[in-house]
């Protein structure tokens, strides 16, 4: 490989950790709260609005079910709305955490609704407002869920980020379909496809070791 | 929010007013009065009346026990007196003030002043033993010193000092209730709140648990109303007995007396476990009707209090050769509660002898042995 090829690489990298990075932080700001809503907001609930959770709740499977690569293209003009260009990192990250928020939503409120009843019943028992019982005991009782769901969705981004390429994004995926697939160079592919595998592998041991670490208590 | 915590009624429940009995010429709190209390459950399977008019007092200090069948309606009752579940009709009234009328603030504040512990403890996964028993203090806005010493001061009351940095998955089930109780105390209740509390325990830990129960009822006087399925633990700490059926009272009174002699018969079916008295032989040959006419009667007399069965008018009564099949006299709350089982003489008529004493049962009918 050149060292110009090298350079390239590692552009490469650092774009994609910069692009799944940010769109990441995006989606736990965004899908924490918004997973909250979704169980908090249910019939029942301590935050009860049924009508308003039903129809959050089909926007969020509205954007589940469009694949991402279609995502990407649709977006285009909010894209554009939102960070004054279409191509670039930064025009990759806005349809990366437009996708991911709502993934990641799902998997954390699949961890708060595991959450006993009787700790919600514990709490209210010995006086916790409802913000006191979001923050004593929906998220920290859900942590371990919420990491392993992070993890899950970072991987999950990771995957997506390389077809971002598709708008001159940048990152490995777009090295790789450029120079590997385009001009035939197997050795640029086989870089990238390491690459990848050590990055996925790295985010999937840091997750489950927190998680460990967390249920261990 | 600190002003709620701190309030004089509150600090009422100290040590020396329990022992004073009042403050200041107010009444002791702690009081509780259901008027009328009926509960409805709509669900995707209909409605379920789960209670019916219940209108009952308890007094300050008592350890009032509710018993009653699964699904009888006693968590329901339990969890109208700190809001937990919304009366559909009637009131609830704590130191004669009405619950239902209380906004968020006060209700939040109501529920500071009323512990509740849970049959499977609900303690928080995530914190310490010593972050599960201060949080009701930390939202309560109390000052990081005073959350100090007063989680120390019910850490040590549960027998826990040593326990306050590990984390609840780590202790036994006698202990994580323990800190349930601390977690209940910190706020300095009046009312403490018993789902079951003792069922997920083995029967030694149960003990421990009640004698912790009966030592904080002394030392803090505080009201204690508990709900159990075990009535070995309403015999041993109660003084006052609910018996729920149905979603309506069955009976209610002084334990000796509803133990004593239960009126009704879902006390008696509940208090089965306890009558230990029949030979297993001979349970396994009653029937309800005498099968033939030598068939032999058994007579179950039941007396608490004042009116103990004369003997020798019973023997007298009736012919022939009366077998004691057993008998038992406790003291409940210090009055005598009684149970006799006698088979009478082949062929012998019952009804002379349940004449003589108002609570003589015939149980059923034994073959006679020849
Ligand atoms: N949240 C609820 N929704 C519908 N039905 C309920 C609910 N809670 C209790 N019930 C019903 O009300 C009745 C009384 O329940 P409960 O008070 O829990 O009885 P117990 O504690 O004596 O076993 C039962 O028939 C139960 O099925
Ligand atoms: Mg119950």
């Amino acid at each position: 490989m050149s060292p110009q090829m090298i350079d390239r690489l590692w552009q490469a990298f650092y774009d994609t950790l910069f692009m799944v990075g940010i769109s990441a932080g995006i989606a736990v700001l965004a899908g924490i709260p918004l997973a909250v809503f979704l169980v908090t907001s249910g019939p029942g609930g301590i935050f009860a609005a049924p009508r308003l959770n039903r129809i959050v709740g089909l926007f969020v499977n509205g954007f589940r079910a469009v694949p991402f690569i279609v995502l990407l293209v649709a977006l285009i003009p909010f894209t554009r709305l939102v960070v004054g260009t279409t191509i670039g990192v930064w025009a990759a990250i806005v349809p990366l955490a437009v996708s991911a928020t709502p993934f990641f939503a799902r998997i954390v409120e699949v961890s708060l609704r595991e959450i006993d009843p009787g700790l919600i019943e514990a709490a209210q028992s010995i006086g916790c407002r409802r913000h006191h019982i979001v923050r004593y005991v929906y998220l920290p009782e859900a942590l371990p869920g919420i990491i392993g769901g992070l993890t899950i969705t970072v991987v999950t981004m990771i995957g997506a980020s390389a077809m971002a390429g598709a708008v001159g994004a940048g990152g490995l995926g777009d090295v790789a379909i450029r120079y590997g697939y385009q001009r035939f160079d197997t050795t640029v592919m086989m870089a990238v496809i390491v690459i990848l595998v050590v990055l996925v592998s790295a985010v999937q041991f840091a997750g489950d070791y927190a998680v460990r670490r967390l249920k261990a208590r | 929010m600190s002003a709620g915590v701190l309030s004089p009624a509150i600090t009422l429940a100290t040590p020396v007013a329990a022992a004073a009995g009042t403050v200041a010429g107010k009444p002791r709190p702690g009081s509780l009065r259901f008027e009328a209390v009926a509960k409805t459950y709509h669900s995707s399977a209909g409605a379920v009346e789960a209670l019916k008019d219940i209108s009952l007092d308890i007094a300050p200090g008592d350890i009032y026990g509710i018993i009653g069948r699964s699904g009888a309606g006693k968590s329901s009752l339990l969890r109208t007196i700190n809001r937990l579940e919304e009366p559909t009709t009637g009131r609830v009234l704590v130191d004669g003030e009405d619950i239902s009328r209380l906004d968020e603030a006060g209700l939040v504040a109501l529920r500071r002043r009323i512990g509740m512990i849970f049959q499977h403890f609900n303690l928080l996964s995530a914190r310490t033993v010593r972050e599960n028993v201060a949080l009701p203090l930390i939202v309560a806005g109390v000052a990081k010193e005073e959350i100090r010493t007063r989680t120390d001061e019910v850490l040590a009351l549960v027998g826990l000092s040593d326990k306050g940095d590990t984390y609840p998955s780590r202790l036994s089930g006698g202990q994580k209730q323990r800190v349930g109780v601390a977690r209940a105390l910190v706020s300095r209740p009046e009312i403490l709140l018993c789902d079951e509390a003792t069922s997920a325990l083995d029967p030694e830990t149960t003990l421990s648990i009640l004698e912790l129960l009966r030592d904080i009822n002394r030392k803090l006087g505080l009201t204690i109303v508990l709900i159990t399925h075990e009535m070995s633990v309403i015999r041993e700490i109660c003084n006052r007995v609910l018996v729920l059926e149905g979603g309506a009272i069955a009976e209610e009174g002084p334990v000796w007396q509803v133990f004593g002699a239960p009126r009704h018969d879902a006390t008696r079916s509940l208090l089965a476990p306890l009558q230990r008295d029949l030979p297993p032989e001979l349970t396994a040959n009653l029937r309800p009707e005498a099968q033939t006419p030598r068939d032999r009667a058994v007579i179950g007399i039941s007396y608490a209090g004042t009116v103990a069965p004369d003997l020798q008018a019973l023997a007298s009564a009736t012919k022939g050769a009366v077998e004691l099949l057993s008998a038992s006299v406790e003291r409940i709350q210090s009055h005598a509660v009684g149970r006799i089982v006698l088979a009478l003489a082949p062929g012998a008529k019952p009804a002379a002898l349940t004449s003589q004493h108002p609570s003589a049962k015939v149980i059923g009918y034994v073959p006679a042995d020849d």
